[in-house]
């Protein structure tokens, strides 16, 4: 029972970020030592609150509790953090740590009752889907009160106690969507990297860097430029900004030899047409899981819709390019 | 705004609602509103299934089909034949 005497000390926190801090958050966007975001688990002082001092909930992953505190600057109150193994407060949620029994079992071992006198929790809004605010207040005693969206509307809410309907919105705005690049393009580097390296040594140096454009299209043009590209579907608007890539180096492709057969030019121009959007495409898809609109059941239905069709254009690229490289040996072309 | 196209199996029960308005704070699309004490449906298709209002609802007046909504892990979940994926997302 060790372990129940550690978490009833309550640690002490400042509204200060340090530059440490700041390159702990680089780190964590970059996803560099994914999981590894952490701060301990348990109640946090900040400033010097007494027993009728607020207390605010946060999940135990660095950016969410930074935020917390950097908002509640010059404050007096206390910061419970719940183990959320190093996610956010929103995913957290969706997977059930940030979750009714966590925050009950963390009530609990804190000795949250024995230190303050009121009986109001202040979550963040986007904790709502892994907590049941009533279950709370009938196994603990506490009011869960919802606060905004964002940490920094704190000291607004704070003054009326009352979120407005626009700090109870999410967005995902230009800035929202580049600060989820890095994520994006670490995970497909390594796939990326491979891929370039074994279609150099097949198709050579315009087929390898096709595929650079055509993930990074699909990494980085696609999060930048999503309000803006047709169609209401991601697989869509992926394929479609997949093509607009793609061009270039079909155009390239189809002019570079001017004396080999028409038809060579124009396989060698589709192959491009047809294997690179499907690339973009999967990753525009795969982009819903940072967005903050998308639904479970829309995703499910794209990809049941869409999946077999990019397999389809990325098989039959693949084949061509093969073919090609056969009849290029074969001297052929 | 960016399009939002999403199909959603969000259910409102009007019968069961109380007009509490917890839905309305926990929505992050607006989806909910509450006039002169009952809860309007106003913007239906702008849920996303995060499943709060369900989950926050005391009286049971909300049925939604939330669950991790990564398209990474649903297509690992068809692949498994799983019925939930396990997102892997911490960003």
């Amino acid at each position: 029972m060790t372990g129940q005497t550690d978490d009833r000390v309550v640690q002490t926190t400042t509204s200060a970020i340090t530059w440490a801090n700041r390159w702990d958050h680089f780190l964590a966007r970059w996803a560099i030592h994914r999981g590894g975001h952490r701060v301990a688990p348990g109640l946090n002082a900040l400033g010097h609150p007494t027993a009728d001092a607020p207390v605010f909930v946060t999940a135990n992953y660095t950016l969410s509790f930074d935020a917390l505190r950097a908002a509640l600057v010059g404050m007096d109150g206390y910061i419970l953090v719940l183990d959320t193994k190093g996610i956010n407060v929103w995913c957290a949620a969706g997977k059930g740590t940030f979750g009714t029994d966590e925050l009950v079992q963390r009530i609990e071992v804190t000795g949250l009752k024995n230190v303050v006198r009121h009986r109001t929790l202040i979550l963040p809004q986007l904790g709502a889907p892994g907590i049941a605010a009533h279950q709370i207040k009938k196994q603990t005693g506490f009011k869960v009160e919802y606060g905004p969206v964002r940490a920094a509307d704190l000291p607004a809410y704070l003054k009326t106690h009352q979120a407005t309907p626009e700090m109870r919105r999410v967005h995902f705005s230009l800035r929202d969507r580049l600060v989820l690049i890095p994520v994006e393009l670490v995970a497909a580097l390594l796939p990326m990297l491979l891929a370039a390296v074994a279609l150099y040594l097949v198709g050579g140096s315009v087929t390898s860097s096709a595929v650079i454009a055509a993930v990074l299209a699909g990494t980085v043009l696609f999060p930048i430029l999503l309000p803006w590209l047709p169609t209401h579907e991601f697989s869509t608007r992926g394929l479609i900004l997949g093509g607009i890539v793609a061009l270039p180096f079909a155009l390239m492709t189809f002019l570079s030899n001017p004396n080999a057969a028409l038809w060579l030019r124009v396989v060698g121009a589709l192959t491009f047409l047809i294997s690179l959007p499907p690339i973009t495409a999967f990753l525009a898809l795969n982009f819903t899981g940072a967005t903050t609109f998308t639904s479970r059941t829309g995703v499910r239905r794209e990809i049941f819709a869409y999946i077999p069709v990019m397999a389809w254009m990325f098989g039959a690229g693949i084949a061509l390019t093969i073919a090609r490289a056969a009849i290029k040996i074969l001297g052929g072309a | 705004m960016v399009g939002v196209s999403t199909l959603n199996t969000l259910k409102f029960d009007a019968e069961l609602c109380t007009g509490c308005g917890m839905c309305v704070d926990v929505c992050p699309h607006a989806v909910f509103a509450l006039n002169s004490r009952t809860i309007h449906v106003v913007r239906a298709d702008a849920c996303m299934e995060c499943g709060a209002c369900q989950v926050n609802c005391p009286f049971g007046a909300i049925q939604v089909d939330s669950g991790v909504g990564c398209a990474a892990a649903m297509i690992r979940a068809a692949l498994t034949r799983q019925k939930q994926g396990e997102c892997g997302c911490s960003g």
